[in-house]
Parts: C-alpha cells; structure tokens; sequence
C-alpha cells in the first residue's frame, strides 16, 4: 500500500497536539499534510507561523488551488473550507458543516473521495464529533484510519467519536502517529519528489 | 461516552462502492447537457466543489445517481432553477474579511478620491452582501454620489435578492461586529430597519447601483472600470477558467485600476501576475500597472 496524502482534524486542544507532532517529523518527510483546526473566523493567520516553529518542513497556509507538494505542510485557513482534489487544495466558502468552516469532514471525504485508498487521516484532540463521518469515509475507500488515543487527547470526545465511527481505526499516542506516518511507503509521485 | 454522529445533513458524495471515473463521467455529460440545452456554462468549474453540490441536489430531490439528476434537470425546467440556485449561488456576508474592508477604506479609498467619476464593478455579486458592504464604506467616505456601481451575476434570482436589499435579521448581529471590525464609526443600525424576520438596507445604498445578468464565462467586457470587485468567486473556477476571467478583468481595468480578491486567491498562478503591483499584500488587492 502506498499513501498520496495526509489529512489531520482537529479542534479543542490541537495548537499543543499539533506542536508535538510535528516537532516528532524528521525532516525527510515526504508526505504531503493537510490539516484542518477549527478556529475563530477572524482569527487570521497567525497559526501556520507558529506551526512553523516546530518543524524544517515548509508549513503553508492554502491559497485557491495550491498544488499539492510532497514535504509541505498545509493549514486550513479560517473562514473556508478545503477541498482536496487530485493534484491541488481548492477552496470553498459553502454554509458552515456541523457549525464548522473549515470543517474536518469536508476535507476528509473530499480526500478520500480523491485518492481513495491513498489517503491517511488522523483524528486528534476535540471537543465534537466533526471528523468521524470523513475518516469513515476514507476506511470505507480503503485508507488509513488513524485516532489520537483519548486517554491521551486534552479533549477525548472527537477521537473518541472517530472510534465509535470508525471501530478498526488504529488508536495511537502523538509520538506513535507522527512515528507511523514517517514510516508509511509514498506513492510513485510521492517517492519521485524525494529523490529530488 | 456516546457522541452523535454529526448533523445527519447531506453525504455530499456517492456511495463508497461508486465508481470514481463512471461518475466524473456523469458529471461531465450532465454539464454538457446543462449547457446545450439552457445555455449554462458550468464546464470549468472547480471539479470537487461542483461534485458536492450536485451530490446535494441529487439527495435533495430524493435520487440516487448523477445520470438521474441529469434526466429530471433536462425534462424539468423547475428542478433546473433549484440546480442553478446551488450551482451558482457564492455563500457570503456582509463586511466578512473585516480587514478587507479596513484595506478597503485606508488604502484604496484615497486612489479613488482623485477620480472626477468612479466605476465600480461587483463581478459576481451573489445576493448582494458585498455591494451593500462597499457602498457603505464609500457612502462614510462621501464617494457614493460619484460612483457608479455595476453588481453583476449570472443567476437572474440572486441579482433580485440583491437589488431587494432585505438580509437575514438574524445575522445582524455578526454583521455589526464585522462592520465594528472593518473600521466602521457609525451605528451599523442607521442602514437598515428591521421588518419581520428581514433587515431591510436604505435603498439610497444603491442609489448609483445597476444590477444585471452577466456571466464570467461566456460574456465580454461591457466597460471600462476604476475598480473590479470579485471576492471569493473564482475559486468556485478550474485554473483554465480563472485565466479566462483574469483576462476579462485585465481588459475591463483602468490603467491604474484596482483588482480585489477573495483573502485567499492569488493573483500568482495566473499570467498575469506581472500585470499588476500588489497593493494590499495579505488582503489580495491589485493594481493594474501594465
């Protein structure tokens, strides 16, 4: 199995979650991250700075159609929806998903409906159940489902949730996800790139 | 702990088990069909976003495949509106990006104060939110009475909406926090009164405004502008298409004319790029320079 695209969610606790994952990824990480973290609409875009402090790999946040690019990090900006599609993040301002824009879900099935089984999506910290209908979704299509452990998670209820909706997800500690995330083979593209 | 599922609202999609290029497919020939037999162009949309409202409008009228939207929306011309309404219809609000509006107000206003006569254009205007927002910010700035403002859709039922000038009521709260945050120093409440569930906005806001159908896709340029507003509606727009209309932009500019988009479109994937200095570096305002 070879993996195209991560996709993380997360809300009530992420900024700490995410901290610590990406610090946890070696700089020779070639899989392509797209994370979505709920958030105020005019909270700007303050987050991929501090994102940035962790990590050597590029974090972004998306434009409109931003190609997608093995290494990179990118962030779901306040205020819009991300929609992944073969190749590129588009992006949407449709009403609100469970009173949430970003929301997890759309980023999710958009994934998985794009590259199906080449999809990894991760669950972390969250205080509501967004996110357990897009990880079904990508399981369904033969993809990896990842939840943050929630004895571990500030907020246990959104991976608990992803649990409930997603049995056969693998349940795993921050340091344990970024560890199998790193070790996952990438599709041909993705492998190209990191000869490069 | 147990945790419900989520809103129950639409899957957005098809069944796991459909299959992906059977159903690009469908797509295809539905908008092929949409635009042979009513004139509508939606060909370069962007795939994902398009595919998500359609997969809307198929659980909306209780269908289970695109093929089947397909034959209603051909033999029915009123499930053809309902699909135009979600296909065309750009979701927004008054003053959102409030610090636009600020950029707005500090940064563009002045270039247009050395205007003798303003023209402005809404490209794309959906149910009027920015037209209204705008007028506002030049009405404070006493520009108003020498703009003219062109608010432009291509679905003919939104462009009513607009030109009624009547809001959610329930939204007038987040409309007054935006408008605070936008730099705003009046009572956001002089611009409208409260009717029923609807907030009606002083027709004198429009006073200079000419609302009409124009579509992005297929139509030209119909004048020279001092300043094109078009926020948050290309990235509705495959790249080919989002060229097309950046040339449609270029051609209807000033020289010296102002380009806004959307926080998060970019002029910078586009061949023009090079056609514009950028004045307004996070809020994505261009001027035409070349």
């Amino acid at each position: 199995m070879a993996y195209d695209i991560g996709v993380i969610g997360t809300s009530w606790g992420g900024l700490a979650a995410l901290h610590q994952f990406l610090a946890e990824l070696p700089r020779s990480f070639r899989l392509p991250i797209v994370i979505v973290q709920h958030r105020h609409k005019e909270s700007g875009q303050l987050l991929p700075g501090l994102l940035q402090e962790d990590t050597g790999l590029c974090v972004c946040e998306v434009d409109d159609k931003t190609p997608i690019v093995g290494g990179n990090v990118y962030i779901a900006p306040a205020n819009y929806h991300v929609l992944v599609e073969r190749g590129h993040l588009a992006l949407s301002t449709d009403e609100p998903v469970a009173f949430s824009r970003p929301s997890i879900d759309v980023t999710f099935v958009s994934a998985a409906d794009a590259y199906r089984k080449g999809v990894v999506g991760v669950v972390l910290t969250g205080a509501n159940a967004d996110g357990s209908r897009g990880l079904k979704r990508i399981a369904d299509h033969g993809g990896l489902a990842i939840v943050q452990r929630p004895d571990t998670a500030e907020s246990p209820t959104m991976p608990a949730a992803a649990l409930q909706a997603v049995p056969g997800a693998q349940a795993l500690t921050i340091r344990e996800i970024a560890a199998t995330l790193s070790s996952l083979p990438l599709a041909p593209v993705r492998q190209q790139r990191t000869g490069t | 702990m147990a945790v419900p599922l989520n809103d129950g609202s639409a899957l957005d999609g098809p069944p796991v088990s459909y299959d992906g290029d059977l159903e690009r497919l469908e797509i295809e020939l539905l908008l092929e069909g949409v635009f042979r037999h009513y004139g509508f162009d939606f060909r370069s949309y962007a795939y994902a976003s398009i595919r998500r409202r359609l997969w809307k409008r198929v659980e909306a009228e209780g269908l289970s495949s695109i093929s089947e939207l397909q034959a209603l929306v051909l033999h029915d011309s009123a499930a053809m509106d309902r699909l135009l309404l979600d296909l065309s219809i750009n979701v927004t609000a008054m003053f959102r990006d409030p610090d636009f509006y600020r950029a707005f107000r500090s940064d563009v206003v002045p270039l247009l104060r050395t205007y003798p006569f303003i023209r402005i254009w809404h490209a794309g205007c959906s149910t009027g939110e920015e037209v209204y927002s705008a007028a506002i910010v030049l009405e404070e700035e006493g520009l108003l009475d020498r703009a003219r403002i062109y608010a432009t859709d291509i679905n003919d039922r939104v462009l009513k909406q607009a030109k009624a000038g009547i809001f959610p009521l329930n939204r007038m709260q987040e409309y007054t926090e935006n408008y605070i945050r936008a730099g705003g120093e009046r009572s956001f409440s002089e611009y409208y009164t409260a009717m029923y569930d609807g907030a009606l906005f002083s027709p004198a806001l429009t006073r200079n405004t000419v609302f009409s159908q124009h579509n992005l896709v297929t139509d030209r340029s119909f004048s020279e502008f001092h300043m094109v507003f078009c926020r948050n509606v290309l990235i509705y727009f495959d790249r080919a298409l989002q060229d097309r209309v950046h040339s449609l932009f270029y051609d209807s500019l000033v020289m010296f004319g102002i380009l806004a988009l959307g926080s998060k479109e970019s002029l910078r994937f586009s061949q023009y790029e090079d056609c514009y200095q950028i004045l307004h570096v996070k809020e994505r305002i261009y001027r035409k320079s070349k």
